[in-house]
Parts: structure tokens; C-alpha cells; sequence
């Protein structure tokens, strides 16, 4: 049975953060701006991890992903190597409807930043003015500078702690660009939930238009199992075939921020075991090193 | 009732077939022989383990269920077959202990008997027609086919008689099969034969379809379709997985750039139907699929090795009548629920589910809470389910379909505590394909329209199982893989 796609190449961008770029020449081919893939780092025990496409090669038949080690199941994604084959599906979802809206603003938060990059790009190559925010929690977690900067008319980094660019979250530029006259056309929005759900607080009230791209639990992500599903605009949505963009005044937060934290209590404890073994593994490795160190010495002493 | 286990079948089965050798079978004493019960685990031990419930005949209770068979000149049961096995052929072998011819008949029109003997629910077709059945005045009396059918396959896997069918030489015509399910499977190995090309293409990293993720391993285990699923392949059939049709490629390009002479969608019914009541989308209230293949495809009960999470359960409320609200209560209880009760609108007579599975769930101890359905979830600041609230329903006039209409009894809601709910109230089509391929004639509910040769409203375009008929059974969608790979086999000529 075939359904392999090799690891091509991988890179750690920051402590948390991973780039890998893997051999998938239908999905390169297929994939358009906001659709992502499922992958599974094993065949048996794996669970699906949804992950928006960063970017692809149509040449190279590559696809390029971006993740930050959250949980126990993008850890093991993480300690696959170069050569190593895993499970993808895709492209899912439905791409970003682009058109050319006037002035955009892109806002990307954390790990957020990956997925907007085709976006951001697929905006400008529409002909409109982009304007990016970039946030993240500390300097060391920004990344797709190097893109941004290349693609977006105006460019925007805010941190929490000030490490780089302004010390402020991503709402406080948001707003002020809002308050600009004229306001933005349309305003997309990927991040951490909690950051999606204030930018579209923010915008609400001015009225732009905003779309957020949504990270819901998933499992099939081909319609089948509803366990993506989120309320919006009253209605009840499968995110991977509905979705993941909706219109960020329609959806319920609070809902979609509850089950997401549906299996915290369980997750968090299969990350606090990830991390234990992560961490016993080094040790292991440090002592056998040591021991190595200990054994190299004391046959030098041998043979001295 | 007690539990017999399969040393005492045995036993009594081999007192049995001594007695019927003994003296001439006339009819009347081949209605004597007492019908074989299916020998399983105790309830109470398999409540809390995923192991195959019920266990399968021994040879002796084969011959002897097999024996009760009257071989009627007008074989009515095989009119209830949906695939015509030869029963009274089959039946015969097996009675003089002849297991592989057994088994070789049944292949002639069914390639998986295996899994049929263990899911197709004989009581409405091949057994509730069986004239045995009828003179003893009761379908549970009717001769065992289903069973004797695991048996005959289950001896020819055990004796590593299992082979792939003959494939002829090759044509050079390529056949596109989307789904791994029972329809494409089964159409896969009729149009390979012929010697076409055959690829299925399948959206998951398993083949066997709602059999991998939906029906539990305790009914049906994964190693068995798994190696049906590698007999196919040592076909030469080629599996294209985590491929999605309609997204990865579309159906027009598999037709248009990548030269298929022909196409059988196969896709399923995979798209969960909800209740529409309010608090349906709180955290702990999940669609049977997605409860089921966590479980089942995701392997989430074995803890500590599968990273799927399961959610904690401790009263769980499944929400249906069928065999898909069978599984989920069944399943819920083994993953360590304290408490299962299954709603349902109508009364045990009119519930869909294969009667075994119902009455494994009832011993068990699922509890069955009949003329009851929920009126809305209830839940917490925390947006998690705490309960539903309950209204109770009676019986009123028959409805078209034959069965009793249930009435809503005013002012009966009553609050009942739940944090878990599952809802196993049926699927429609899942629309990916008919929405990216516009020419493909869907019914309202999305059903792929197909002639009487599977062929749909697209030219080398088939289609049978579920997407077409709407979520029905393994062996219907057997019977469409077939009919479609028939005709496919005859344009391609
Ligand atoms: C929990 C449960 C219990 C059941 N119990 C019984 C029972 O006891 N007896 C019985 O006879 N029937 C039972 N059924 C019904 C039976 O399983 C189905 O009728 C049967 O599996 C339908 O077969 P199929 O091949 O049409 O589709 P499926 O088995 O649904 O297979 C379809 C396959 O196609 C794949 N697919 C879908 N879309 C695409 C795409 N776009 N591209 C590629 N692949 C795709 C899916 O991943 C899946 O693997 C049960 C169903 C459920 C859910
Ligand atoms: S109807 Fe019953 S008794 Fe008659 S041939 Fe079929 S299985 Fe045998
Ligand atoms: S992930 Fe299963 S329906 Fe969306």
C-alpha cells in the first residue's frame, strides 16, 4: 500500500519551532492559499495533526510545513528525520477566496505566521496593498520575517515583551490601522484562538471585514466524523470542509475555545510524559557520554 | 440465563451429531436437532476487554447447524440473499464436513464471507425467509446460515487455504476504484480478474472503510479485514492511501490526464447526521463516527500507546436505534463508562440493529431507555455536557414506512445527567466528490443517481454502496461493487 511522503529536508527555527519540507507533488500542485494537510508521523498509533500549508514547491512536488511542538503528538512529528516517511493527506479544506479587496491586513500570530504566508502572497499577487502584523510571544518565536518583509507594503512587528519591534499585542496596531481613514477592505487573522477572537473584537466595531482561519480539533478532516465542527453565524460548520476560514464576527469563541480544550487535562499530561522522556533520553545521553569520555580516558591511561 | 462456554457447546453438539447418525434424517428429524447457539465470551468478561464477543461454532455445531438445513427445492433463503449465495449448496458440504467446499461455494458470489458471516443481518434476509424457520414458528429457529457462513470461512483462513482469486492476462485497461470500503473492494477484485489495471485510491491510511473505523474490533477484528485487504493487494491491485478524491486529484483528471478507462466511486456514507437540538455542539457530545474511529482506526483505547485522546466518560447517553448506536453504547461501556443507556424514539421491535447485537448489548448491560429522545443538551459554564433533557414518547398510527409513528407525550421532558452523549442517528453522503465534479447527478440527499448497471450520469463513471444507496449494509454494498464491476468489465472488452 502506498502512502508515503519523505522528509525532504528539516529545520528547527526556534526552540519549539520546526520546518520541514516534505515530498507530496499532488498536493504542491493542488494546494491553494488557506487549505492545509493532515499528517500522522506513524500508521498505527499516530494521532492526525492538522497543519495549514506554510508553503510549496510545485516544481520540487514539495509542500513546506511549519510547526511548534505544543503537544505529545507534534513532538513525535518533530524527532522524524530526514529520509523518514509519514502520513499526509491533502490538500483540505477550501483555499482563501482572493480577489483584489484594495488594502489588506494580514495579522499572524506565533506559529501563525506560517499559514499566512501563502495568503499574504496570494493577496499581493492579487494587486493589494498588504500590510502584515507579525506577533509573537518573544523575538526568537517571529518567523517568516525574511517573507514578509519581502512581500508586505507595510510591515508591523509587535512582542509581548518587547524583544522585538513594538511591546504589544497584535489588537493595539490592528486598531490603529482601523482607525485610519480608509480603513482596511478586509483583515485576515491566524493565531492562537484566544488572539483570533480579540482581532475580531477589535474589528467589529469599525466594521471591516474579517476572516479567520480556524484550528479546530480534528480527526478525518474530510467531513466524516463532525468532531470539527463549531457554531457560526448560528450554524453549525465542519471546519475542514466548511471551512477553516469563516467570517471571525460570525464565530461563537467561546464555544470553539471550549472544545478545543476538550482533552487539555489528558493532552497536558501525555506532553508533561513527552517531556519527562525527552528530557530522561538526554540524560542518557549526556551520561553516556560521559561514560564514553570516562572509557576513552581510562584507555589512554592503559595505554600509556 | 447463564453462561455456557464453548467446552459445553462442544460437547453437546458431539452428543448430538452421534444421535442424528444413529437413524435416517427424515425432515421432521432434522427440525428436531436443536438449534446451535453461537458460543461467546462471558458478558461480564467482555464488557471490560475489545476481544471478538462472540467466538464462532465449533466444527461439530457447524455439521450439526448445517444438518437442520431441509435443502428445499425452491431454496427461499437464497431469494433473501442479496447476493444469491447457493445456501442449501453450501450447507450441504458443511454437513458432511466438507469446510473448504463449503467455502468454495459461497466465493462463487461472495468474496468476503468472513466479515459477512459475522455483520450482514441474516434475520431479515437469507434466515427470515428460511422455511425451517417457519415450520418451528420463529426466525430464531430458522437454520443458523450466517453462522455455519463465519464457520466454513474462518476454517479456510484458519487452515491457510485463504488464496486470492485467479487474475488473466493483462488487457493494458486502467481502472480507477475510489474508496476501500466493501463496494470498492469488492469491485477492485471482479474488474481485476478480467486482468485491468486496478487502483484504488482511499482518503485513509487503512483499507475496509466504515469496517476499519466504524464497526468495533469487537465484532469484526482489524486483523481480518486487514488481511482481505492484503489478499486484494496480492491481486496486484495498487492502493493509493491518504489520497482524497476530489481534493488530492479530482475525478475529471483521473478520467481526463491520468488515461483511466473507467471510475467506480465507492465513497461511503460518511457524513454524520445530528439531532438539531440545542447545547448539540458542547464539549462531550460527539457523532457516533467520530466516537467510533477515535476508538477504532485511531486505536485510542490502547492507553499509553495510541496519542488519539479519549474522552473521560462516566454516563454516557447514545442517541438511536441501529447498529452504529449498538456499537458506540458497546464500545463506550469497554472504554470504562460507568453507566450506558441508549435513547430511542420507537420500541425494541422496531429498532434497525442486527438482533444479536442487541441482545449482546442488553447483556452487557447497556440499558435501554425506549420511547424516550432528547429534547436539547444541557451543559456547564465550561461549556461541557452535564445532561439532556428527556421527553417520552408512545406509539401512534403506522407511518408510510410501515412502522408505528411515535407521538411526543406532552409536559414528559424530564432532566436526566449525562457527560457524555453520542449521536448514532445516521449518515448522508459525504458531497466532496458530487461538489468538485458538477456533472455527477446526485437526489436531494445526495445520493449518486446510477442506472440498473451502477453507471452514472457521467460516461466510464460508476458508482455503488453507500453513496448510493444511502447508509445501508456491508453485503448491498458488496452486491453494487459487483454489478459495477460487471459492467465495467463488459465496456472495457
Ligand atoms: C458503526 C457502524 C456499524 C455498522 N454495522 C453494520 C453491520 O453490522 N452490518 C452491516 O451489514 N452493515 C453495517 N454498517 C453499514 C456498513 O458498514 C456500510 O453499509 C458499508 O460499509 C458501506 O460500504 P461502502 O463501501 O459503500 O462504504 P464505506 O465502508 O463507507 O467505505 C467508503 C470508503 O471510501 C473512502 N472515501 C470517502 N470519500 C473518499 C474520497 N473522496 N476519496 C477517497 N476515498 C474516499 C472512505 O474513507 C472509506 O474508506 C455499519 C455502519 C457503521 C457506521
Ligand atoms: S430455506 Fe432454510 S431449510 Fe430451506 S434450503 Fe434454505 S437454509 Fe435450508
Ligand atoms: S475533522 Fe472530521 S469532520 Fe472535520
Amino acid at each position: 500500500m502506498h502512502s508515503e511522503h519523505k522528509i525532504l529536508s528539516k529545520r528547527q527555527l526556534s526552540e519549539e519551532v520546526y520546518r520541514m519540507e516534505i515530498l507530496a507533488p499532488l498536493v504542491a500542485k493542488e494546494r491553494k492559499a488557506g487549505q492545509f494537510v493532515i499528517v500522522q508521523y506513524d500508521e498505527e498509533y499516530s494521532e492526525r495533526i492538522p497543519l495549514t500549508i506554510a508553503d510549496a514547491d510545485e516544481e520540487k512536488g514539495t509542500v513546506t510545513l511549519i510547526f511548534q511542538t505544543v503537544g505529545a503528538s507534534t513532538h513525535k512529528l518533530a524527532l522524524k528525520n530526514v529520509g523518514d516517511s509519514i502520513v499526509l493527506l491533502g490538500p483540505l479544506g477550501n483555499p482563501t477566496h482572493i480577489e483584489n479587496y484594495g488594502w489588506a491586513v494580514c495579522v499572524g500570530g506565533g506559529i501563525g505566521l506560517a499559514p499566512l504566508h501563502p495568503i499574504v502572497k496570494a493577496l499581493k499577487n492579487a494587486g493589494n496593498r498588504v500590510t502584515v502584523i507579525s506577533g509573537a510571544r518573544t523575538a526568537e518565536l517571529l518567523i517568516m520575517q525574511e517573507e514578509m518583509k519581502a512581500l508586505a507594503d507595510e510591515h508591523i512587528i509587535v512582542t509581548d515583551d518587547g524583544s522585538a519591534g513594538r511591546k504589544a499585542l497584535v489588537t493595539e496596531p490592528l486598531k490603529e490601522l482601523c482607525s485610519r481613514d480608509p480603513k482596511p477592505d478586509l483583515v485576515v487573522t491566524i493565531g492562537p484562538p484566544i488572539m483570533m477572537k480579540f482581532c475580531a473584537a477589535t474589528t467589529q466595531p469599525f466594521g471591516v471585514k474579517t476572516l479567520a482561519s480556524l484550528n479546530t480539533i480534528m480527526i478525518d478532516g474530510t467531513g466524516m466524523c463532525g468532531g470539527c465542527r463549531v457554531t457560526v453565524g448560528g450554524k453549525t460548520k465542519f471546519v475542514c470542509v466548511d471551512g477553516p476560514e469563516f467570517d471571525a464576527h460570525e464565530v461563537d469563541w467561546a464555544q470553539m475555545l471550549s472544545r478545543l480544550g476538550a482533552y487539555k487535562s489528558i493532552e497536558q499530561a501525555a506532553h508533561d510524559r513527552c517531556h519527562l522522556e525527552m528530557s530522561l533520553q538526554k540524560l542518557a545521553k549526556a551520561q553516556g557520554a560521559a561514560q564514553d569520555a570516562a572509557e576513552t580516558i581510562t584507555e589512554r591511561s592503559n595505554n600509556r | 440465563m447463564s453462561h455456557m462456554d464453548r467446552a459445553r457447546h462442544e460437547a453437546l453438539a458431539r452428543e448430538e451429531l452421534v444421535k442424528i447418525r444413529s437413524i435416517p434424517l427424515s425432515p421432521k428429524a432434522r427440525l428436531q436437532i436443536p438449534v446451535q447457539d453461537m458460543p461467546s465470551q462471558d458478558p461480564m468478561v467482555r464488557r471490560a476487554n475489545m476481544f471478538e464477543v462472540a467466538t464462532g461454532y465449533t466444527p461439530e455445531q457447524a455439521m450439526l447447524e448445517s444438518a437442520r438445513c431441509l435443502q428445499c427445492k425452491n431454496a427461499p433463503c437464497v431469494a433473501g440473499c442479496p447476493v444469491r449465495i447457493d445456501i442449501p449448496g453450501f450447507l450441504a458440504k458443511a454437513r458432511d464436513g466438507d469446510f473448504a467446499g463449503a467455502v468454495a461455494v459461497i466465493k462463487r458470489t461472495n468474496l468476503l464471507p468472513s466479515i459477512c458471516g459475522r455483520v450482514c443481518p441474516q434475520e431479515k434476509q437469507c434466515q427470515l425467509t428460511c422455511t425451517v424457520g417457519k415450520a418451528l414458528g420463529g426466525v430464531d429457529k430458522a437454520v443458523q446460515i450466517g453462522r455455519v457462513e463465519r464457520f466454513v470461512a474462518d476454517y479456510e483462513r484458519g487452515a491457510g487455504l485463504l488464496a486470492a482469486p485467479p487474475v488473466t492476462g493483462s488487457t493494458g485497461k486502467k481502472v480507477a476504484v475510489v474508496g476501500a470500503g466493501p463496494a470498492g473492494l469488492t469491485c477492485a477484485v471482479d474488474v481485476r480478474r478480467q486482468g485491468h489495471k486496478v487502483v484504488i485510491f482511499e482518503a485513509f491510511h487503512k483499507a475496509g472503510g466504515v469496517m476499519v473505523y466504524g464497526i468495533p474490533e469487537f465484532r469484526l477484528p482489524k486483523a481480518l479485514v486487514a488481511s482481505e485487504a492484503e489478499v486484494v493487494e496480492s491481486m496486484g491491485v495498487d492502493f493509493e492511501m491518504s489520497f482524497l478524491v476530489g481534493r488530492t486529484r479530482r475525478l475529471n483528471s483521473l478520467l481526463k490526464e491520468d488515461d483511466f478507462d473507467a471510475v467506480f466511486i465507492g465513497t461511503g456514507a460518511g457524513l454524520p447526521k445530528f439531532m438539531n437540538i440545542p447545547g448539540e455542539n458542547l464539549v462531550g457530545v460527539f457523532s457516533a463516527n467520530e466516537y467510533l474511529t477515535r476508538a477504532n482506526l485511531m486505536k485510542a483505547y490502547e492507553i499509553g500507546k495510541a496519542a488519539t485522546p479519549l474522552y473521560p466518560s462516566r454516563r454516557v447517553a447514545v442517541l438511536g436505534g441501529g447498529n452504529v448506536a449498538m456499537d458506540s453504547a458497546r464500545m463506550a461501556l469497554r472504554l470504562g463508562a460507568e453507566e450506558v443507556r441508549v435513547l430511542y424514539r420507537r420500541t425494541r421491535e422496531e429498532m434497525p440493529a442486527r438482533g444479536e447485537e442487541v441482545v449482546h448489548a442488553m447483556e452487557e448491560g447497556i440499558i435501554f431507555d425506549f420511547l424516550s429522545s432528547p429534547t436539547q443538551v444541557l451543559g456547564d459554564q465550561n461549556g461541557r455536557v452535564v445532561g439532556l433533557e428527556v421527553l417520552s414518547y408512545e406509539l401512534g398510527a403506522p407511518d408510510e414506512s410501515g412502522r408505528r409513528r411515535p407521538v411526543a407525550i406532552k409536559g414528559s421532558e424530564k432532566i436526566v445527567p449525562f457527560d457524555t452523549v453520542i449521536v448514532a442517528v445516521g449518515n448522508e453522503s459525504n458531497p466532496l466528490i458530487s461538489r468538485t465534479s458538477p456533472e455527477l447527478s446526485v437526489d436531494r440527499w445526495g445520493h449518486i443517481l446510477v442506472d440498473e448497471k451502477q453507471k452514472t450520469s457521467i460516461e466510464r463513471v460508476y458508482a455503488g454502496g453507500d453513496i448510493v444507496l444511502g447508509a445501508a449494509t456491508v453485503i448491498l454494498a458488496m452486491g453494487e461493487g459487483r454489478r459495477a464491476a460487471a459492467a465495467i468489465n463488459e465496456v472495457l472488452q
